[in-house]
């Protein structure tokens, strides 16, 4: 099988063809390396670090695995991590300048399991600087492109990861999501993008942004994919004391088993409709697809989450407060970047580092956040944040009383092009409007890849109760299966 | 001129025992290890890591609170207090805010004779512990062993009202620590510190006046003496018409004096928010059962029984329970068979000197100090001799008989044998005897103090004194 035929495979087809004997891990591994070493530079540029020799020692070691009888779902499947999740020995920048040199000592829980279920990691993805922004423009590195069309954005947070996936440089890739990371790039380059509940998957090892938000999940081709890839990294872990001690059901096999939508109640919250700057064509085809679901057997409902106009002021004092603390770590002293002039005292290396070595985002951030946490304005801004966070919480359990999902478009508008909306941080916000409020009240949300608008993927948000990824895969892989539109491959992807 | 009333309040800071750190598996044991040896990630607060606590250390602040017959909430949490500073690895400190572990409680104290008095807690909560910077020619060095080692903040109400109070609120409470197991609570190991604030306020007054707070207080001698200073160096501007700064001042252990380290207008903004990486914490009333189970014997009752039980008044069974290690010793002694009283005397005196005096807090055992008041009692050895012996348990560790033999300090009650130093005494004294016979009675001690010191102590005085008067009369 030629590497082109390789890397267009999901991790499914993958696991046959190693199983079969046809292709060791080592030689998908290569397939992959060498695509992403002949493309990744020249269009997407996606990763920040290729970890060639770590790949091809893990991919060697699968294959012993595969060769001792083992079978397992990822034994020998490549991917790519988000910069933002340490690994051992291997460098970490969370997309900073203050993280330049920062190689973790050890790795975090999920790129842990990942390694003992077999995966070989090819290297970690560019996203915006500590995981804020909705672009990857603000990477202390370099800008990721989208895989559909080079000028415009993948997305972001996680924009190396999605756009990774869509460039077909790996079969899965995780990102991390704390107000729309992983599903507004999902939707931005055409594949299926998960978070999961808050606490479904440790953060163990997760450089943390906002620490009451941030959630690890997957980007993948197939919804398929994204169920086998949650069941590798969800689960409780000791060392996370968020982390929520619940089973965790074999994602994949439940999809197979209820394929109808038959007697499912889906619910349209009317504030994620018609809203100011929804792009028309993007509209129009989350409309399409919601008669798609209909033909499949479900009923749809219009409801109100009447807090959600809320949402976007509210993630905006609560994110920024915790990024406020979980960065003041990095001053200097130890692991992180420092500069340190002759006779310069403690507050001017604190100064110069931080000031040198953060980008305008991310020191936008910590002052909004300071700011909000302020002796005097605490109760008018984070605790008041805090309980409007509860309405919207609540919006979504009277809702889930009488349905089983929700359905929404993921982003009001299809990519973007490069620096459109660099120099107006609002514009930039509404970019997850639909998904900011998943990630207030904790619930998991999936994008799925529904149609184009303009030639450009255009996402659809299905959103569940808390702990049931099972509905949300559920409902996105009906709907995956009755269309073509996870068929559809971008232009890098046809390189 | 000092019409004045001082106002106190302790702030502690109490290292707790655990085997681990408060938030990681690292071991606490770092007394003498090299620097940066006992860490790991998360104490020293890399990229990424998380917390998970250490449900030792609530349980023994759960068990500080209950001897502190305080209210322990059901519904407790940590938060994060935001300051940077090199030795404080993450930016913040994890602490508890406006949910603390335990809140109110009291303790009783007592100073000197005076009556028992009730000094009320505010709060006491659980938070981690920081590195240790030592300043060095061109620059400063981080050491973070200690940081992540639980720390209990035990605030004490304004209820103190002289340095000797303070120092007996001090003493209670390490009375307290050590006996529940939950902290070695040594000042000089910095498993107990603490910060002082100190206001004045004329003598009727009832509000409160401007208070200082003194930092940097390593032992009891410098909680004592700082307060000492603070309050005439307060009375002194006030006296002189001036107001008192509100603000953080230093105690300078050389020099005897505080001085400025922070003024109200630079005082921290702590933008304590809760901790988002910890669940609140709920403490279940069975779990608080299981605890109150395990208290053992406190101070308090420990005092009561000595009082009851032995016979020993207030004062003696107070200061006896203050210290762990001599109402042991009491105990002990009393089983191996001494009079309560005169154990309880022997030990607040002589031993409670030698202790103090001997650097690694030296140690006699039990039965050696029942044998030694056994050999006083039968009239083997005399007062003397026995003050001469117990310093040589402590050195050698010696049963005390096989002293007295080594150094010939048995007491000589043979008449015969005491002859010839009494006879020395009288002819080298003729003025006392004199004096004696001229009807001044009191002289007969002198002479009784020169055979004694001519016997080295080992005569026994009772006989002395009758073979003097004896010879006198004669």
């Amino acid at each position: 099988m030629s590497n082109q035929e390789l890397t267009r495979l999901s991790i499914t087809a993958l696991r046959d063809l190693l199983h079969r004997r046809e292709a060791s891990a080592l030689e998908i591994a290569r397939a992959h390396l060498e695509r992403i070493e002949a493309l990744d530079d020249t269009t997407v540029r996606s990763l920040l670090t290729v970890t060639r020799a770590h790949a091809e020692q893990q991919a060697q070691k699968a294959d012993e695995r595969i060769k001792a009888g083992e079978d397992s779902p990822l034994l020998g499947v490549p991917m790519i991590l988000k910069d933002v999740m340490i690994t051992n020995g291997i460098r970490t920048t969370a997309g900073s300048k203050i993280l330049e040199h920062f190689t973790p000592i050890e790795d975090g829980t999920i790129t842990r399991r990942l390694a003992e279920a077999g995966t070989v990691l090819l290297g970690k993805a560019n996203m915006d600087e500590f995981a804020m922004g909705s672009s990857t423009e603000n990477s202390a590195y370099w800008p990721t492109r989208n895989p559909w069309d080079l000028d415009r954005v993948p997305g972001g947070s996680s924009g190396g990861s999605a756009a990774a996936v869509g460039a077909e440089f790996a079969p899965f890739s995780l990102g991390t999501d704390t107000g729309g990371s992983i599903r507004q790039p999902a939707a931005l380059c055409g594949v299926v993008g998960l978070k999961p509940t808050y606490g479904r998957v440790s953060r163990y090892g997760l450089i943390a942004f906002a620490s009451s938000l941030d959630q690890i999940g997957p980007f993948t081709r197939t919804v398929e994919d994204t169920a086998i890839v949650l069941s590798a990294i969800a689960g409780h872990d000791k060392c996370d004391s968020t982390s929520l001690n619940a089973s965790v059901p074999n994602y994949a096999d439940e999809l197979h088993k209820e394929p109808s939508l038959k007697g499912m109640r889906l619910a349209l919250p009317r504030e994620y409709f018609g809203v100011e700057g929804m792009e028309p064509a993007v509209d129009a085809s989350i409309k399409q697809a919601i008669g798609e679901l209909e033909r499949l057997g479900a009923t749809f409902e219009e409801v109100s989450l009447p807090h959600t106009q809320y949402g976007l002021a509210t993630y905006y004092l609560i994110a920024p407060a915790e990024c406020s603390a979980n960065l003041a770590r990095y001053d200097g002293v130890k692991y992180s970047s420092s500069v340190r002039e002759p006779g310069a005292n403690l507050w001017d290396v604190y100064e110069k580092t931080r000031g040198q070595c953060f980008g305008r985002e991310v020191k936008r951030r910590i002052i909004l956040g300071t700011y909000a946490l302020s002796s005097g304005y605490y109760d008018a801004y984070y605790l008041k944040a805090q309980k409007v966070r509860t309405l919207i919480k609540r919006d979504f359990d009277q809702v889930f009383e009488r349905f089983d999902a929700v359905v929404t478009p993921t982003s009001p508008n299809a990519a973007f092009e490069l620096g459109a909306k660099t120099q107006d941080p609002l514009a930039m916000y509404l970019n997850d409007l639909f998904t900011i409020p998943t990630s207030l009240a904790g619930l998991p949300g999936i994008s799925v890849p529904a149609g184009l608008a303009n030639g450009l993927p255009v996402g659809l948000q299905i959103i569940g109760r808390a702990l049931d990824e099972s509905t949300v895969l559920r409902v996105a892989h009906a709907y995956e299966q009755a269309t073509e539109w996870h068929n559809q491959r971008s232009r890098v992807a046809q390189l | 001129m000092s019409a004045y009333e001082a106002v106190i309040g302790l702030e502690c800071h109490v290292q707790l025992a655990t085997a681990s750190k408060m938030f990681c598996g690292c071991p606490t044991d770092y007394a003498g290890a090299a620097p940066n040896t006992h860490v790991c990630p998360i104490c020293f607060g890399m990229p990424g890591v998380l917390p998970v606590m250490n449900r030792t250390a609530i349980e023994y602040t759960l068990l500080t609170g209950l001897a502190l017959n305080a209210d322990i909430p059901e519904a407790t949490k940590f938060d994060r207090k935001n300051y940077p500073y090199p030795d404080l690895v993450k930016g913040y400190q994890i602490s508890q805010y406006d949910m603390p572990l335990v809140k109110g409680g009291s303790l009783e104290i007592t100073v000197g004779d005076g009556p028992p008095r009730t000094i009320g807690l505010e709060r006491v909560h659980l938070e981690e512990d920081t590195g240790k910077l030592t300043h060095v020619a061109g620059g400063s060095l981080v050491d973070f062993n200690r940081s992540g080692v639980p720390l209990m903040e035990m605030v004490s109400q304004p209820d103190l009202r002289t340095p000797a109070e303070a120092r007996a609120y001090l003493q209670k409470l390490r009375a307290i620590l050590r006996t529940l197991g939950v902290s070695g609570a040594d000042m000089e190991k910095g498993q107990l510190r603490c910060d002082v604030n100190v206001s004045l306020r004329p003598v009727g007054e009832t509000k409160l006046g401007t208070k200082v707070e003194v930092k940097n207080l390593n032992s009891f001698r410098a909680v004592f003496h700082s307060l000492e200073f603070e309050i005439a160096r307060q009375t002194e501007l006030l006296d002189k018409g001036e107001r008192i700064q509100q603000e953080t001042r230093g105690w300078i252990e050389d020099r005897g004096v505080t001085v400025t380290q922070r003024t109200k207008e630079e005082a921290h903004d702590y933008r304590y928010f809760p901790e988002p990486d910890l669940p609140p914490l709920f403490v279940e009333r069975a779990w608080l059962a299981e605890l109150r189970a395990c208290l053992p014997e406190l101070p308090d009752a420990r005092a009561a029984r000595y009082m009851r039980s032995f016979g020993l008044g207030a004062y003696d069974a107070e200061a006896l329970c203050i210290d762990l290690v001599e109402a042991d010793l009491f105990e002990a002694t009393v089983a191996a068979g001494a009079d309560a009283k005169k154990a309880a005397n022997w030990i607040q005196n002589d031993v409670h000197r030698l202790r103090a005096e001997s650097p690694d807090d030296g140690h006699v055992d039990a039965r050696h100090l029942a044998e030694l008041i056994g050999l006083l009692d039968s009239g083997k050895i005399g007062t003397s001799a026995a003050r001469q012996v117990l310093p040589e348990i402590f050195r050698t560790g010696k049963s005390p008989s096989a002293l007295v033999e080594e150094l010939g300090l048995a007491q000589v009650s043979d008449t015969s044998e005491l002859a010839s130093a009494v006879r020395s005494a009288l002819d080298a004294n003729p003025t006392a005897v004199a004096d004696y016979r001229a009807g001044k009675a009191t002289a007969i001690n002198f002479l009784k103090g020169q055979v004694m010191k001519a016997t080295r102590g080992k005569a026994n005085p009772q006989v002395v004194e009758d073979l003097l008067r004896h010879h006198l009369a004669s």
